[in-house]
């Protein structure tokens, strides 16, 4: 036993080691922090109220378009899915999930576009619409507090294709987003805190964008920042570096709709 | 026709505002010691103009990332060390190869690459195939770095 033990210890350090040195600098795990950590009083306090957090408005709006019978098939969401506060409890907190018909992972956006598709008989909502940032606030509401969960070993090739995106240097300015918000947060990027970029509250409320706007929004932003070509919203490589981060945020609370600088 | 040529050109180099055309090909330079010792436009830079580069947040983007001796510019990044002292603590030849290519001094590096074209992902089309800067702005900068003496 007492042999044996510390050569086991051996092989797992040297694996942590392994694993440790190809992941460049994984933030640990309890060094993670939400960009929350870091908000003024009044930004915390604007997005803990939730009659002064601006996303309030889309949550109810939201909710209206949970219960309104839509398309072809003259369903609501709710009609298959009963109360969202039960149904929907801890669902935003797993995606983007695999979808079993797609063969992919999906994230939330593409989850309520295809249910409009295929049980509503609806037209997809567009990327960034107002409906599809109410009906994904609303849900996403349902799982405040809860923690975020990235266990599905289908999501695996998603996340692993997401890491790499996200270790890949792009654009004309040739920074990866790993180089900012792995290697360098806590650090300012002229007036901004670089935050350690995990998505807990999507969509968010930012103040910069005077809206709701996804967690694709925002990359996207960085991407741009980095003159970068963007992923086009709903591209494979966009969904896997969302599953990518959340995977990377898995255990911290769910904040939806955050506010954000 | 070859004014034509030309005229569109011109008009296409200045709609995509770097003064940097697709036709233009980046200035040969050598590498040696760790520096590039000979100026890349065959003289020297203008610090004057260098130093408006630097603290413009849209051209030199130094200040995103790096702070320095300038007072009058509010939020200055400290992801990158502090400017002040720079031209003390590096040769020009020093300093012009950390602009042009600072990964090859060390891969690692989030300083971007000011001077090259090559080994890029996914660059937006409006920035494809052009440098950070001009071989002419490079040399400002330079020039503009080597006076910063103080401490």
């Amino acid at each position: 036993m007492t042999g044996s033990l510390p050569r086991c210890l051996i092989v797992a350090i040297a694996l942590a080691a392994c694993v440790a040195s190809a992941n460049g600098g994984d933030i640990p795990l309890d060094q993670r922090r939400s960009g929350y950590a870091d908000l003024g009083r009044d930004t915390k306090a604007m997005q803990d109220d939730d009659t002064s957090n601006p996303a309030t408005l889309w949550v109810l709006d939201g909710e209206a378009l949970w219960n309104q019978k839509a398309g072809s098939a003259n369903r609501a969401c709710a009609e298959c899915h009963g109360d969202a506060t039960a149904s929907m409890k801890g669902v935003a907190a797993r995606y983007p999930a695999f979808d079993a018909v797609q063969k992919s992972p999906i994230d939330l956006e593409q989850r309520i576009n295809l249910c409009r598709t295929e049980r509503q008989n609806a037209t997809p909502f567009a990327f960034e619409s107002h409906e599809l940032l109410a009906l994904t606030a609303f849900i996403g509401r349902q799982s405040r507090g809860m923690p975020i969960v990235s266990t599905d070993e289908k999501l695996k090739p998603a996340i692993e294709a997401g890491r790499k995106l996200f270790m890949q240097r792009i654009g004309q300015i040739d920074m990866s987003c790993a180089q900012c918000h792995d290697d360098n947060w806590g650090k300012h990027l002229t007036s901004s805190l670089v935050p350690q970029g995990h998505p807990t509250g999507y969509p968010i409320y930012r103040l910069e964008w005077q809206n709701l706007g996804s967690l694709q929004r925002r990359l996207r932003n960085c991407m741009i920042g980095m003159r970068a070509e963007p992923f086009d919203y709903g591209a494979p490589e966009a969904v896997a570096l969302e599953a990518y981060l959340m995977w990377r945020a898995r255990g911290l609370p769910v904040e939806t709709p955050a506010v954000r600088p | 026709m070859t004014r034509a040529v030309s005229l569109a050109a011109a008009i296409f180099t200045a709609l995509a505002g770097g003064g940097f055309g697709l036709a233009d090909e980046l200035r040969p330079y050598q590498i040696a010691g760790g520096a590039i010792a000979v100026s890349l436009t065959g003289t020297p830079g203008d610090a004057a103009r260098g130093r408006a580069i630097v603290v413009n947040r849209t051209v030199g983007l130094c200040l995103l990332c790096h702070s320095g001796p300038f007072p009058e510019e509010r939020f200055q990044g400290n992801l990158a060390p502090d400017l002040t002292g720079s031209g003390a603590r590096w040769s020009v030849g020093e300093l012009r190869l950390r602009m042009v290519d600072s990964h090859k001094l060390n891969a690692d590096t989030i300083m971007p690459a000011y001077y090259a074209v090559d080994g890029l992902n996914r660059v937006a089309p409006a920035f494809r195939g052009k440098p950070l800067l001009t071989a002419e702005q490079i040399e400002d900068v330079v020039a503009f770095l080597a006076t910063l003496r103080g401490q």
